[in-house]
């Protein structure tokens, strides 16, 4: 009697944080209504695993996926802490208002966590994203809303610098696939130093815009490159 | 007549047939209940229009990513969620209530809708935020059947943009007192024509010169505050 019950209090202790694999389905949904995603970045990993943290400067890898929508670096992240990933499941750019295809992952026992990274264009270093939410071991239908973030490596200067601009470091937009983004700006505020923000990833305040393309301040659109939180919907179905 | 002595058998049969079924006061098949939804405007200065709570079945009446149905335009643009109603309604039903009134910046109201056990209830609510061209917010198809009597749930929502009218805060194009323009307008000028979420405005203070709206029309996520209940 005394030892079942025993055996019945471990049980209880060991199982909420026994590692399973799973089957799982992520579909990232982009929400706003004139902000490309680039390509998506889905990894399950270990619990102590980030592609990025709030508070916490951005990593080399995580400033090229923020800046230029490289997210190459932070697959060497995933693969180093033996998580696994789905990189690009949309295919490409990820329009307003769409889906992504389903990022199907089987996971491993010890990639008990989720993380979601892809950059937001046009800016100059947002990035929506999703930091080790962890998966639940009952099966079911998840759905989480995601924030805009700002890596904090590059100032908001919302000047296009097409193509250079995705360069770590490098000033300025590298690109507006809505075709909406103008030129001639004076920059919202100043290229370098980066000293209107803390240099350290944080909720992205939003951008500013303008209505004139061949000039004002900056070179997006007040009409169109606006956005308010959740930028993003996930869907994760836990088979 | 000549059959006229097997009639009043019959007649008395199918009369304690139905007594039998509805005489019983311990057997009654229909359990009703009460869900009670009480809706709060979060925003600075826009006035939601009367807001629309419908209990059904089926499928939502939007989803991001998708066009808006011309019903939910309607209440989109102009604030109207009669057409909304009915859609849902013919789609599968339970019950519905609409406000008599917008809701200002800051105030409430409340619904009680009393309708037969049903475990696969869904709830849709919906309101404009009637200075912007076609913003809205609530949800629709939240599963409540599975509620237990007593059991609650709170939530806070954002503003969607429905997606069928460019957001030109121009004079003459939004219903609300900011403006007192047109409502619904069955034109589609919004340049991606589907369900997202809101921008916000802009406002001529913001550099918009063409808007009607300024500062005191913006508003942030959440917008809406939706509190249900099962009462009973």
């Amino acid at each position: 009697m005394f030892r079942k019950s025993f055996g019945a209090a471990l049980a209880a202790l060991l199982l909420p944080g026994m590692a399973v694999a799973a089957d799982v389905e992520v579909t990232v949904t982009n929400l706003t209504g004139g902000i490309h995603f680039t390509p998506l970045l889905v990894a399950a990993h270990p619990a102590g695993t980030h592609l990025f943290q709030t508070g916490e400067p951005a990593s080399s890898a995580l400033q090229a996926m923020a800046e230029g929508g490289d997210i190459a670096g932070l697959e060497g992240v995933v693969s180093a802490a033996g998580g696994q990933f789905v990189a690009d499941p949309a295919g490409g750019i990820l329009a307003p208002a769409t889906a992504s295809g389903v990022a199907m992952l089987s996971t491993d026992a010890a990639n008990t966590h989720l993380s979601v990274t892809a950059m937001l264009l046009p800016t100059n270093d947002g990035f929506v994203g999703l930091d080790g939410w962890e998966i639940p071991t009952e099966a079911g239908t998840y759905t989480l809303m995601l924030n805009a973030y700002d890596a904090g490596s590059e100032a908001n200067d919302e000047l296009m610098n097409p193509g250079a601009g995705g360069a770590p470091g490098v000033a300025g937009i590298p690109g507006d696939p809505s075709g909406r983004a103008g030129s001639g700006g004076s920059g919202v505020v100043a290229s370098t130093p980066n000293d209107a923000e803390p240099n350290v990833v944080h909720i992205h305040r939003g951008q500013l815009g303008d209505t004139d393309a061949a000039g004002g301040i900056s070179d997006l659109d007040s009409r169109s490159h606006r956005w308010l939180n959740p930028v993003a919907r996930v869907t994760v179905v836990v088979q | 007549m000549t059959r006229n002595g097997k009639w009043p058998l019959a007649a008395l049969a199918m009369l304690g047939l139905l007594a039998g079924c509805g005489g019983s006061d311990h057997d009654d098949p229909v359990e009703m209940r009460t869900l009670r939804v009480s809706v709060t405007n979060l925003t600075a200065n826009q006035p939601l229009s009367p807001v629309l709570v419908s209990l059904h079945r089926g499928e939502p009446a939007w989803r991001a990513g998708a066009p808006a149905s011309a019903a939910l335009e309607r209440l989109a643009e102009g604030g109207d969620g009669s057409a909304l109603a009915a859609e849902l309604a013919a789609a599968g039903g339970i019950v519905d209530a609409s406000g008599s009134a917008p809701v200002a910046p800051g105030g409430r109201d409340s619904f009680e809708l009393r309708f037969p056990a049903a475990d696969d209830a869904v709830l849709t609510v919906a309101t404009m935020l009637v200075n912007t061209n076609d913003g809205f917010s609530g949800f629709s198809a939240l599963p409540v059947g599975g509620l237990d009597a007593g059991a609650g749930r709170s939530f806070v929502l954002g503003a969607w943009d429905a997606g069928t009218e460019d957001n030109a805060e121009a004079a003459g194009s939004m219903p609300g007192p900011a403006d007192g323009g047109e409502g619904f307008n069955p034109v589609r000028d919004d340049p991606r024509e589907a369900v997202r979420i809101h921008a916000g405005v802009v406002g001529r203070q913001d550099g918009l010169a063409s808007s009607v709206l300024d500062s005191k029309h913006r508003f942030d996520n959440p917008v809406l505050r939706v509190e249900i209940e099962r009462v009973r």
